[in-house]
């Protein structure tokens, strides 16, 4: 196992900085910006793009949690008996009706994330319009979605390890690689 | 301080609280504070269960629980059906397991029962494959009650732990009962019971629990009131000499309510006799939590139905 890291605090900083300033440049109204993260990194990400932009505007746009758990494509048959995903928590402050939301997460790589993201905002009302933020693209999709605003781009092997650590989470900050070694 | 969430389940079936461990309660207590907030949004389902099958299979009558368990399945975008025994085979003389074979035999993923005599959900869970869940068996056990009424007191008061709740009334035949005394004690709660002597089985104490003749004696200081319904249909015998004496020793009045603790909420699993074992006046009260235990119970099964489905089960242990 080979780990190499692609970003530090200060590195991950920037990059979100970027983002917001994308987000921003993006919104026509930003008074309609509504921040979404996807359960479990994607909500401190929220957060921190949310003070950024308040920064850039005066405008702090709210920020929710989304878990997609229940909207997931291997819960039931697709998983061995018993062994269900544990839920986290889904807090929307506030209503996402005719909101420009823009859903956050950490790390996309197959799509299939975004998918449940998608269809668990649906159930939970009719936005404006959804966009993608993402700290980390790995590539490798297997629907077709593309993010809107992206900090990284990591080209990866399908076997290794792309891990974001965010000091809320996790104690540490940074995004690795980590490379299956042959021979 | 409460126990850390378990992962997951071990059983493929909920059978009672017995085989259940405290951080599995918490997993499921847990996972009904998520699902409640379905409720509350414009779309009140996800589709976590579609694909699956429930059947309800309700051997004895029941309208809160059977219709709480059919609001979940719905929710969870499960399909089910439900079975009761008039108009069936069952009344043509067949036993359970033949019932339960050919239902099984429809291939369906649950099947939730609710059965007279005791034991009957445990024995089918181990010659079926489908997840079992145990809807009230005899006077045994009704481990989603004691899972919603828990779900409750946490709600309102934040833990189990350290908690005094007082469960009054006919402790006989009641199967509510045993699981929450089940459930509370194995979440660190202390369990005081409460009712006529012809009333009370001798292994209330053996399991733990405070046994008191005198309610007020029970409710004195207690965080939770529990009212257990007087099974008038079961009174043949009468085991108390009238229902106006019972009302006089054993019901909850607002005067009796004053001696519990500040704030103590009061619970009953339904349906109420009014006037029998709860007063009017305690029942649509401000400490009363008992429509609140009615919407609970929904989030309840939808966390346990989401809990155990997943692919080919083993059986459970014993």
């Amino acid at each position: 196992m080979k780990r190499v890291q692609i970003l530090d605090a200060a590195g991950i900083g920037k990059t979100l900085a970027r983002m917001a300033a994308q987000i921003v440049e993006r919104s026509g109204d930003e008074k309609l910006t509504y921040l979404i993260g996807v359960q479990t990194r994607g909500v401190p990400l929220a957060r921190r793009l949310a003070k950024l932009i308040a920064a850039a505007t005066g405008v702090e746009p709210p920020v929710g949690a989304l878990d997609i758990t229940l909207y997931r494509d291997d819960v039931g048959p697709w998983r061995a008996a018993h062994q269900q995903p544990v839920l986290r928590s889904t807090d929307l402050p506030e209503r996402v009706d005719n909101r420009v939301v823009v859903l956050v997460d950490d790390v996309l790589y197959t799509g299939r994330t975004v998918r449940a993201a998608l269809d668990t905002l649906m159930d939970y009302g009719r936005p404006k319009a959804i966009r993608l933020a993402v700290l980390v693209d790995r590539g490798h999709r297997e629907l077709p979605i593309a993010a809107d605003f992206v900090g990284r781009q990591i080209p990866s092997a399908r076997s290794d390890d792309v891990q974001v650590r965010l000091v809320e989470c996790d104690g540490e900050e940074g995004v690795w690689v980590e490379k299956e070694v042959e021979g | 301080m409460s126990v850390a969430p378990a992962r997951r389940l071990r059983g493929k079936d909920l059978v009672g609280i017995d085989p259940l461990t405290a951080p599995e309660i918490q997993l499921i207590l847990d996972t009904a504070d998520e699902m409640a907030k379905i409720a509350e949004r414009p779309i009140k389902k996800v589709p976590a269960l579609r694909g699956k099958t429930v059947v309800n299979l309700f051997l004895e009558p029941s309208t809160r629980t059977r219709f709480s368990f059919e609001m979940a399945e719905k929710r969870l975008s499960a399909d089910s059906l439900s079975f009761s025994s008039s108009g069936t085979s069952v009344e043509k003389g067949e036993t359970l397991l033949d019932t339960a074979r050919n239902l099984e035999a429809m291939q369906p993923d649950f099947i939730v029962m609710r059965h007279r005599y005791a034991g009957s959900p445990h024995w089918l869970a181990k010659l079926l494959k489908s997840s079992v869940i145990n809807a009230g068996d005899g006077a045994h056990e009704h481990p989603t009650q004691a899972l919603l009424d828990a779900m409750t007191i946490r709600r309102r008061l934040g833990r189990l732990e350290g908690l005094t709740v007082a469960i009054v009334g006919d402790l006989e035949h009641s199967r509510v009962v045993r699981s929450n005394v089940l459930l509370l004690q194995r979440m660190g709660a202390t369990v005081r019971v409460a009712g006529p002597p012809s009333l009370v089985p001798a292994q209330m104490e053996a399991m733990g629990c405070e046994v008191h003749h005198r309610m007020e004696d029970a409710i004195a200081g207690a965080d939770v009131v529990m009212m257990l319904r007087i099974q008038l249909e079961r009174q043949g015998k009468m085991n108390f000499p009238t229902v106006r004496e019972y009302y006089d020793f054993f019901a909850l009045t607002p005067e009796r309510l004053r001696l519990a603790k500040r704030g103590c909420l009061v619970m009953h699993p339904g349906p109420m006799n009014r006037g029998v074992e709860i007063d009017s006046r305690v029942a649509d009260g401000p400490q009363s939590v008992i429509l609140e235990q009615v919407t609970n119970g929904v989030a309840v099964r939808m966390a346990v139905l989401y809990l155990l489905a997943g692919g080919n089960g083993e059986p459970t242990a014993d």
